[in-house]
């Protein structure tokens, strides 16, 4: 198994970047959905509304197969493993995170939106200095099981032989006929990458609590 | 323009709120003349909360005129049945409400900032004061109301009545040039009323406007030049203390002032 030590950097790295951008882009666009669904704007509310029921009701698998093999038939450009798996996972995760944000938003009192609209404030500014702040101190432990979510679905990559850590235990297992070994080694190296992720999280809520 | 500057700061005419079927506002006139301090009673479930919620609008009244500074507020349409229909422009409530302060019965500090930047958020995010301006400012208002050591904690640390005051602090610095206060003392422990109390008092004598909608009957004695006493959504009697609270004419205010006098010793 560690004979590969390149190999299974590459995997590490490529896992890594799938991660990163999935979070990035599934967070960023989860907050959109979420005020989306929130909106009393229909014109907001309707496209959020149908975004969220249809990617939380459809397999990550299979979007990232569709954007991989089916997309390209249907518009004029090549699409790379990296993108096809990176769409997928985003705007799944895009869904299911914009419902916590919505649901983060709306556990907030109506006294914290009077507070903020009775000094003078505009629905934009009390949402960005009021309400989001305390909202997303509530949403962190759902953000991090979305985090870690999106961390493992990143395997799913291998299904478009995007090189990632999964895609390369695979490759090793076949040529070294070697399976225990080899997805032993994977799912350790998952528990190494995660295990510390998740403590910081605990970390991070500890301090945010520091004004309760 | 060289209109004249009215005498009153706010004048309400005609106002009516429903909630879904229910009437909780049949039609109220009022007005506030600089200096006034008016002290509001009245059952729960009477409206005098909702009263005092329209004229900042954190409730929009379904009917009805208000005036700030001879200034309608709204822009007001006349419907073909000769009704008047109001419409209320956010970026106007927005200007009216750093020009009319309030204070809530749940204080709504906000939890994640110590008191010192709940003084200092309206004047940053709103006013758009810079760090240290708003800092100096925030510090004298939190002097004013004898928090100044409390400054750097949360309120999660800070008793009912210290939150209070924080919250008074906070409209304080807006400026405002009438102050509303939603019974302020309600939900705190009976040994942290007279600190708040004191503070509104000594606001009073520095000549603020302010309505108060309160329980408290002999702080308003003491607080007000005018009493309403609100019965069914509409100011069932007024005048000077002395007049409401000492010698009421209607029965239904003898009768309120009888309930809350019932284990007086």
């Amino acid at each position: 198994m560690w004979a590969y030590p390149e190999a299974l950097l590459a995997g590490a790295a490529g896992t890594l970047r799938i991660f990163v951008i999935c979070l990035v882009v599934g967070l960023i666009l989860g907050l959109l959905v979420g005020l989306g669904r929130y909106s009393k704007l229909r014109l907001a509310y309707i496209p959020a509304s149908i975004f969220v029921e249809f990617f939380r009701n459809t397999p990550v698998l299979v979007q990232i197969l569709w954007f991989y093999f089916a997309m390209p038939m249907l518009m004029p450009f090549e699409i790379s493993p990296l993108m096809a798996a990176s769409l997928g996972i985003s705007l799944n995760s895009a869904a299911f995170s914009g419902e916590i944000f919505r649901a983060g938003i709306q556990s907030l009192e109506s006294g914290q939106w009077e507070g903020a609209r009775a000094l003078g404030m505009s629905q934009t500014q009390a949402m960005r200095r009021v309400i989001l702040p305390q909202a997303i101190k509530r949403m962190l432990p759902a953000l991090t099981n979305r985090a870690i979510e999106i961390f493992k679905m990143s395997t799913l990559a291998s299904a478009v032989a995007y090189v990632e850590l999964l895609q390369q235990g695979k490759l090793i297992a076949s040529i070294h006929y070697n399976p225990i070994e080899a997805y032993t080694c994977i799912a350790l190296l998952f528990f190494i990458f995660l295990y510390p992720l998740v403590q910081s999280t605990y970390f991070l809520e500890r301090k945010l609590r520091q004004s309760d | 323009m060289s209109t004249q500057r009215p005498k009153d700061l706010l004048r309400v005419s005609g106002l009516r709120k429903h909630f879904g079927n229910q009437e909780i506002l049949k039609g109220i006139d009022l007005t506030v003349n600089p200096g006034d301090r008016i002290a509001i009673l009245g059952a729960s479930g009477s409206g005098k909360s909702t009263l005092l919620r329209c004229l900042n609008f954190m409730e929009t009244p379904t009917q009805g005129q208000i005036q700030l500074s001879g200034q309608v507020i709204g822009s007001e349409r006349t419907l073909r049945d000769g009704s008047i229909q109001t419409t209320y422009s956010e970026r106007e409530l927005i200007r009216v409400r750093q020009r009319i302060g309030m204070v809530f019965q749940q204080f709504n500090l906000f939890p994640h900032m110590t008191a010192l930047g709940n003084v200092m958020e309206g004047l940053r995010t709103v006013k758009g004061m810079s760090q240290d301006a708003a800092q100096t400012k925030a510090l004298e208002q939190l002097a004013r109301v004898g928090l100044l050591d409390k400054a750097s904690d949360y309120p999660a640390r800070l008793s009912g009545g210290q939150k209070q005051r924080v919250a008074i602090a906070r409209a304080l610095a807006m400026e405002p040039e009438l102050l509303l206060f939603d019974e302020p003392t309600s939900a705190l422990d009976p040994e942290l009323v007279v600190e708040v109390l004191r503070v509104i008092r000594k606001l009073a004598e520095e000549g603020r406007t302010m309505l108060l909608v309160t329980h408290e009957i002999g702080f308003a004695y003491h607080f007000a030049n005018r009493v309403l006493f609100i019965a069914d959504g509409v100011i069932h009697e007024s005048g000077t203390p002395d007049e409401v609270l000492k010698n009421p004419r209607q029965t239904r205010t003898q009768a309120f002032l009888a309930r809350h006098n019932e284990f007086k010793f």
